[in-house]
């Protein structure tokens, strides 16, 4: 915990030499903080996250128990941090779907061109047509209910947003000088792909998954509270507000805490992914 | 032009036939199929042979091209077949629960629009640096909520703590008034952005400076010169908040238990009643591709300065 910072600031020029802004530093404690949470939850709560204490049900935030307890006696602040978990991971398989696939089919078309960009650029097109809920409630009525198959099917409604960046971030770049140099000095297409034009669209990829992680949190907590997602007793964020929804007239906490912490960490990431975008251009 | 608009329609068609055929291979083709799903679940007591005389009933015993075929040639004429749950046929279920949701995605657009512009001007005529300071970061804040959390965080207090709204009972526009808040901050926060980043962008064009010259006070520079022009662009994202109105319609049906094809949706996914949910997703990408073509026809009739084949006049 006490060695050196883990940030390299010389790479972030804009940045060197004073202190970093407030949002910046609200940023990564809040990102800091839910992915410790979801390695280590046990580290920051002695509570568990899905048995509860007997004769302790429905208490409201105390100095034992900050944020309250469920009906079944469980700390809610644990079932927050067991739940990290489930938000985090699930978002990265969502945005990994989205970013390995969308880049593929993107990278394809753009450096193919012609037909083949055409007919692949018409799948995105399908992609696109279909509103984002709708595309995944239909991929989970053939994958069925689960954690994983909830953060599959907001994978899938990701892939259009980064096919449709990387065809752009390739076709400027095939146009640039180096790239032109780089062929003409014997460079193969993979070799161009790998050493030329995959590190110069990294920047801007690399904004749009940290936006797209964001979303990704909010559609995972949607489908989770809808019922689709990670089953009882799993402390997912969105799950915990459906819970919390039965008791909503006698315990405001159980709904009005896990949604702070969804907009909490959403923001975060809208946040980093503005900051790259910004350092890009 | 005429040439360009019908490769335009042609290109959208081809986009809906293909959304249609993905949704018939995911949805139909793939999983076994809907009736053995349901009736095969033992709880029902169904022999053999009543279920063979079910899938026969729904056309599930077919050969998938086949299935196709007749599905595709039910689409086109507007018969989507039956839903395995209720029996009645698709068609209806959403003919009776489409006039809620218009109703609801309606209002729901409306309350975004006039909260994104009120934010904007507010932003923009206030001397207050801090408020304005607040009003620029809000959308980033309100594009963070979770829909359903704020649907029943607003029913805590309006309807519980303060009593504003009733809970059993509400009046037809009672009954709206919470969902149509829920859906409509999060659509009205990138709404918000565009105005944001378009009044500024406005402000600096010539003809600004000259109204302000001659003396117009800036709350009218503002409203008569700058907002119908910071206002075209969001015109751009209109088939993003479409998709955002479908949601919002999916889950605020369901957290304030409203009939409408949102609720038909939940339902449909619940129950695995593909027909339903196959018709909604064809339904919904119709509309989308159809306010697209509508949103590129009119623009060029909304803004003069696309009309015009030289581009010198125009701004990004």
């Amino acid at each position: 915990m006490s060695t050196a910072p883990a940030i390299p600031v010389r790479r972030i020029p804009a940045l060197s030499g004073k202190r970093p802004p407030v949002s910046v530093i609200l940023t990564t404690i809040i990102l800091g903080t839910a992915l410790a949470w979801s390695l280590a939850p046990d580290l920051f709560s002695s509570y568990s996250g899905t048995v509860g204490l007997p004769g302790n049900q429905l208490k409201s935030p105390s100095a034992l128990h900050w944020l309250g307890t469920d009906e079944l006696g469980r700390d809610l602040l644990a079932r927050i941090i067991h739940g990290a978990r489930y938000s985090l991971s699930g978002a990265f398989v969502a945005v990994a779907v989205g970013l390995i696939a969308g880049s593929a089919i993107g990278l394809v078309a753009g450096a193919a061109g012609g037909r083949t960009d055409t007919w692949l650029m018409r799948l995105v097109d399908v992609l696109l047509s279909v509103p984002t809920l709708l595309l995944s409630l239909a991929i989970i009525m053939i994958l069925g209910f689960g954690h994983v198959q909830a953060a599959l099917a907001v994978g899938v409604t990701a892939i259009a947003s980064f096919a449709r960046l990387m065809r752009s971030e390739v076709l400027t770049l095939w146009r640039t000088d180096y790239v032109e140099a780089a062929f003409g000095s014997g460079a193969t297409f993979l070799k161009v792909l790998v050493r030329h034009v995959l590190p110069n669209a990294l920047t801007s990829v690399l904004a749009l998954a940290a936006l797209q992680f964001g979303a990704a949190i909010l559609q995972i907590s949607t489908l989770g509270f809808l019922g689709y997602g990670a089953p009882p007793p799993t402390p997912e964020w969105g799950l915990l507000i459906a819970e919390g929804r039965n008791y909503m007239m006698i315990a405001w906490w159980l709904t009005l805490f896990p949604g702070l912490a969804v907009i909490l960490v959403v923001m975060a990431a809208n946040h980093l992914g503005h900051t790259l975008e910004r350092r890009k251009a | 032009m005429h040439a360009q608009l019908v490769s335009r329609i042609g290109q959208s068609i081809l986009v809906l036939w293909a959304a249609f055929t993905l949704s018939f291979v995911l949805l139909q083709a793939l999983p076994g199929d809907a009736v053995l799903i349901r009736f095969l679940g033992g709880d029902l007591g169904l022999s053999p042979e009543q279920i063979a005389e079910l899938r026969v009933l729904y056309g599930a015993d077919a050969p998938i091209w086949e299935q196709y075929i007749v599905s595709l040639s039910g689409f086109l004429t507007g018969n989507f077949g039956y839903s395995v749950i209720s029996g009645t046929p698709v068609a209806t279920e959403i003919l009776t629960n489409l006039p809620p949701t218009l109703w609801l995605a309606g209002l729901s657009l409306a309350a975004a629009a006039l909260l994104a512009i009120t934010i904007a001007l507010t932003a923009n005529l206030t001397g207050f640096a801090p408020l304005k300071a607040a009003l620029e970061n809000l959308p980033s804040l309100m594009i963070s909520v979770p829909v359903f959390w704020l649907g029943i965080v607003m029913i805590q207090m309006f309807s519980f703590q303060l009593g504003w709204v009733s809970v059993i009972n509400p009046g037809p526009w009672e009954q709206l008034a919470l969902p149509v808040i829920a859906i409509a901050v999060p659509i009205a926060a990138p709404l918000a952005q565009i105005l944001l980043r378009n009044i500024e962008a406005v402000s600096r064009q010539p003809f600004v400076q000259v109204a302000r010259a001659k003396g117009a006070a800036p709350a009218h520079v503002l409203v008569r010169h700058i907002l119908g022009n910071a206002l075209l662009p969001s015109l751009t994202i209109a088939g993003l908040l479409f998709g955002e109105l479908i949601a919002g319609a999916v889950i605020t049906e369901t957290v304030f238990g409203l009939n409408g094809i949102g609720r038909l949706a939940e339902r449909s996914v619940r129950f695995q009643d593909t027909a339903v949910l196959q018709a909604i997703v064809v339904i919904s990408a119709f509309a989308f591709l159809l306010i697209n073509l509508a949103v590129d026809l009119l623009y060029p009739l909304v803004d003069p300065r696309l009309r015009r084949d030289d581009v010198k006049g125009a701004t990004a």
